[in-house]
């Protein structure tokens, strides 16, 4: 056993491990565990059809920011996933195949798919061609998705039925619904994590840091970061065909390049070299949208300064005010 | 074959929009090496400032005239209270930053006009079709159009190439710590740069405004053509942008015209009529994946940086 | 006599109107350690990255330990075990200079498609990596950020670096850049000591570290060997005086006669 692991355990007993960070994560994640209770004592279901949303974006952000924070990798197509996650369950239940035992896997197989595609294509070029391009593949499949007479077009398909898993999770129950998505965020950040911590994470942040060194100690870099960008894309896979069971339907603006624009703002807004900044920043930022929207009939004039002045002034974003991180 | 020649006017029309936008993105971000996602939304205020002043004055042109130089304002103005801000650092930024604009202009514009787009009408004289060809009428607008964008383009090439101001805007794209190294006031150039990208964009908004549309958000996806633009030409490369936008409007209009007659002769009624508007948008982002893959720095990459 | 580990055949490399790399040629046997000198804008920088990879040459062939890698990208070089450090320090910023070793380390200890494992307490990359970087005289800085280090500390973590994957070629680029008496005497010697255990191939202005390690020394003027061989011979070759040692009378019979040469 190195030296190294006793550090960390004399540090954990020490308490030293009780950081602000970990305080606000703790509190954040006691909140979200229990809005549908607070839901039910104030009679305002509204709240969780929100925060469902809200975990459900924040699953989408985090998959970006696996790819965006830690690989360097500014995408700004990322939305595509939840449109091609989305339209797998939408396409299928349309056909009649209702079961999320079917559906779900084909969504992330799809969006996975569609990363490896992309991600060989423009994984060989960088900085502003690479947002440039993946942008483009994002439209593209919006174009697509929009000439899809049989699947609504431009607008758009209802979900008459949501996924069914039989005896194991009644989705039409919001506050299990919710649950579920809570779980699977929850999931999806410890994966994150322990990606990220991982060789293969080493390699993709090292990429990030200095690519030309990477190559020349030895690492493929292309071929990791393909795999980085499959793993965000079907995860991002994965909350499209949350999405589309949560609003009951689908429609090609689900990934309109602007979506993707969302999308990197909570991951920029909540910090991007930490596990709990996509979920930080998601609740922010559709949080402010509603707030703002009960303020003003014109919330983007607020808001749209806002994010300039975050992008001008605050670096690390949100999370950054509550104790960078290196590396 | 007088359709094809239709179709293929509409493409240099379309062409040569696409180029008054992609210039001005790429004077841009080659010069101030600034990603705009705004860009979109000057082309969307040229086109309300256009349809709005046209009405108040009762003119076509002078309305257009005042149009540009409220443009160029608006533009200027930007640059010196935000956008100056960015320069210098990460993409991400900017993206952020200039998505940020983005929202607020969709929202300002919606405030000011109103939720329902505008409509242009155009001068009585304009509204005919002229005979070029025996049996190919073809509107007056957009011959206008065509012949208006080409001035415009050789007035920038003039401008580029044989003035002072055209140096500096060269040796800036080529290597900017230098410009700023002579002694010349950097900060005025970047504006003027700026402010002549948004009267571009601007301009570009008004002259399709009365065939096309005045909505809002109709800047964001002639936006993403723009960047198709400038990856195929090559990013800091004014005749890159030409080129490209040329081949981009063709391509898409003139695909669009004839992709579908195409499935059909090679497809069943019924995959084509399925498949032929996905592939006809399809199409534009296919060429890009296209010369990606095989010049990565698209056609003609600004030499230096 | 060691067999050749490098072989450079007939490299060729233009840019432009300018040729960089003149139709080099040079064998460097196995355990040697030559230095390549050279005024600046000689092609030293264009010959290491063909060698590396990152250049391709217009012609010739490149062979490492008899395989032609003139095709092969940077990474797969690395892997056969060709290291380089670079001449403007490379490192990883915001990682420490631990991270920085235990990277080298672990591109040459299988492959890193593993998502589960917390790599920073896999022994097998963190020890020898501990071990480097003592070697380099860095174990009180090991959990210090690339970024924070000074100066001659990070052209240490960059030879480290080149050295924790265990290559039989090293390639320095001007190592001794911007050091101070301490750690260029200090970087002599740990040269000093890998000479025979590992093959080095060294580009540098340091005419005392040069002279000081060198079994050969090949002179690089506009892309082209002028002369290769011993330091002694080299030192006496009035073409090499001329061309780099700032010598302007053209020397004739015995070398040591010359007025106003500069030394060393």
């Amino acid at each position: 056993m190195s030296s190294l692991r006793a550090m960390s355990l004399a540090r954990i007993r020490r308490g030293d491990w009780l950081t602000p960070r970990v305080a606000v994560n703790a509190v954040l994640l006691a909140v979200l565990a229990l809005v549908p209770f607070y839901a039910s004592l104030t009679s305002d279901p509204f709240l969780v059809t929100l925060f469902t949303r809200v975990l459900i974006l924040a699953l989408a952000a985090l998959s970006l920011n696996l790819i965006m924070g830690f690989g360097g990798m500014v995408s700004l197509g990322h939305a595509a996933y939840l449109g091609i996650g989305g339209y797998a369950v939408g396409i299928l239940a349309k056909e009649g195949i209702g079961s999320g035992f079917v559906q779900w896997p084909v969504a992330v197989a799809a969006s996975a798919l569609y990363a490896l595609a992309v991600g060989a294509l423009s994984l060989r070029t960088r900085g502003f061609y690479f947002i440039m391009i993946t942008l483009a593949f994002a439209q593209m499949i919006y174009y697509v998705a929009s000439g899809l007479d049989r699947y609504g077009g431009d607008d758009g398909l209802t979900i008459y039925r949501r996924s069914r898993f039989g005896a194991f999770v009644d989705l039409d129950n919001k506050t299990q619904f919710y649950y579920l998505c809570f779980a699977l965020l929850l999931a999806g950040i410890y994966l994150v994590w322990r990606i990220v911590n991982s060789r293969f994470g080493l390699v993709i942040r090292g990429a990030r840091s200095n690519e030309r060194r990477m190559r020349a100690i030895g690492f493929p870099t292309f071929r990791y970061k393909l795999v980085c960008f499959v793993i965000a894309g079907a995860m991002c896979g994965l909350a499209g065909a949350l999405l589309a069971n949560h609003t009951n339907f689908i429609s090609p603006a689900m990934m309109h390049w602007t979506r993707s624009g969302d999308l990197i703002v909570m991951a920029v807004l909540g910090g991007m070299h930490a596990m709990f900044g996509p979920l930080i920043g998601a609740m922010t930022f559709l949080l402010l949208e509603e707030a703002l929207s009960h303020v003003t009939d014109y919330p983007d004039l607020i808001l749209g300064p806002l994010l300039l002045l975050v992008a001008i002034y605050l670096h690390g974003g949100i999370g950054g005010l509550i104790g960078a991180r290196r590396g | 074959m007088l359709y094809f020649i239709e179709q293929f006017l509409n493409g240099i029309q379309l062409g040569m929009l696409l180029f008054l936008l992609a210039a001005g993105l790429t004077l841009i971000f080659g010069i101030m090496d600034l990603m705009n996602l705004a860009h979109g939304s000057l082309y969307m205020i040229g086109a309300y400032f256009g349809a709005t002043f046209a009405a108040w004055t009762g003119s076509f042109v002078l309305g257009a005239l005042l149009a540009l130089i409220a443009t160029l304002a608006v533009g200027m103005a930007l640059e010196v209270i935000a956008i100056r801000r960015l320069y210098g650092r990460d993409h991400l930024d900017h993206v952020l930053g200039t998505f940020g604009l983005l929202l607020f202009f969709d929202e300002l514009v919606r405030l000011v006009w109103g939720p329902a787009g505008l409509t242009l009408s155009l001068p009585s004289e304009m509204l005919n079709a002229v005979q070029i060809l025996p049996g190919l009428y073809y509107p007056v607008y957009r011959l206008v159009i065509i012949g208006v964008t080409l001035a415009v383009a050789l007035a920038l090439y003039l401008l580029v190439m044989r003035t002072r101001l055209g140096m500096l805007i060269r040796a800036g794209a080529s290597n900017r710590e230098m410009v700023g190294a002579l002694g010349v006031n950097i900060k005025l150039l970047y504006t003027l740069v700026f402010g002549l990208g948004a009267a571009l964009a601007g301009f570009a908004g008004l002259m399709q405004a009365p065939i096309l549309t005045v909505q809002i958000g109709m800047g964001e996806n002639i936006l993403i053509l723009a960047f198709v633009v400038i990856v195929i030409g090559g990013v800091g490369s004014i005749r890159g942008a030409f080129v490209a936008a040329l081949f981009v409007g063709l391509v898409d209009t003139v695909g669009r015209a004839f992709l579908p007659d195409l499935l059909h002769d090679y497809l069943s009624a019924n995959a084509a009529a399925t498949l032929a508007p996905a592939l006809s948008s399809m199409m534009i982002y296919l060429l890009m994946a296209l010369v990606l893959v095989v010049r990565p720095e698209g056609l003609f990459p600004a030499a230096g940086k | 006599m060691a067999e050749n580990l490098l072989e450079i055949e007939v490299l060729t490399k233009r840019f432009g109107g300018v040729i960089a790399s003149d139709a080099i040629s040079l064998d460097i046997p196995a355990g040697e350690l030559h230095a390549i000198i050279g005024p600046n804008g000689a092609g030293k920088t264009t010959l290491i990255g063909q060698l590396t990879g990152e250049i391709a040459p217009d012609a010739g062939r490149i062979r490492f330990a008899s395989r032609d890698i003139t095709a092969l990208p940077v990474y797969r070089r690395s892997r056969l075990g060709l290291a380089r450090s670079f001449q403007i320090s490379s490192l990883f910023a915001d990682f420490t200079a631990l991270d920085n070793v235990a990277l080298a380390v672990q591109a040459h200890a299988g492959h890193s498609f593993r998502f589960w494992r917390d790599a920073r307490s896999e022994a097998a990359l963190r020890e020898p990596a501990r071990a480097a970087l003592a070697s380099a005289g860095l174990a009180a800085r090991a959990d210090t950020l690339a970024a924070d280090l000074s100066h001659g500390e990070r052209r240490q973590l960059e030879i480290a670096m080149a050295l924790a994957g265990r290559p039989r070629l090293l390639l320095l680029d001007e190592p001794m850049a911007g050091m101070g008496f301490e750690e260029s005497t200090r970087l002599v010697e740990t040269l000093r000591q890998l000479k025979g255990s590992l093959t080095v191939l060294l580009i540098e202005h340091d005419m005392d570290a040069v002279f000081a390690l060198a079994d050969r020394i090949s002179v690089l003027v506009y892309g082209r060997v002028i002369a290769s061989g011993e330091a002694a011979a080299i030192r006496a070759d009035p073409a090499v005086r001329q061309a780099y040692l700032g010598e302007t009378a053209y020397l004739g019979e015995s070398g040591g006669a010359s007025q106003g040469a500069a030394d060393g």
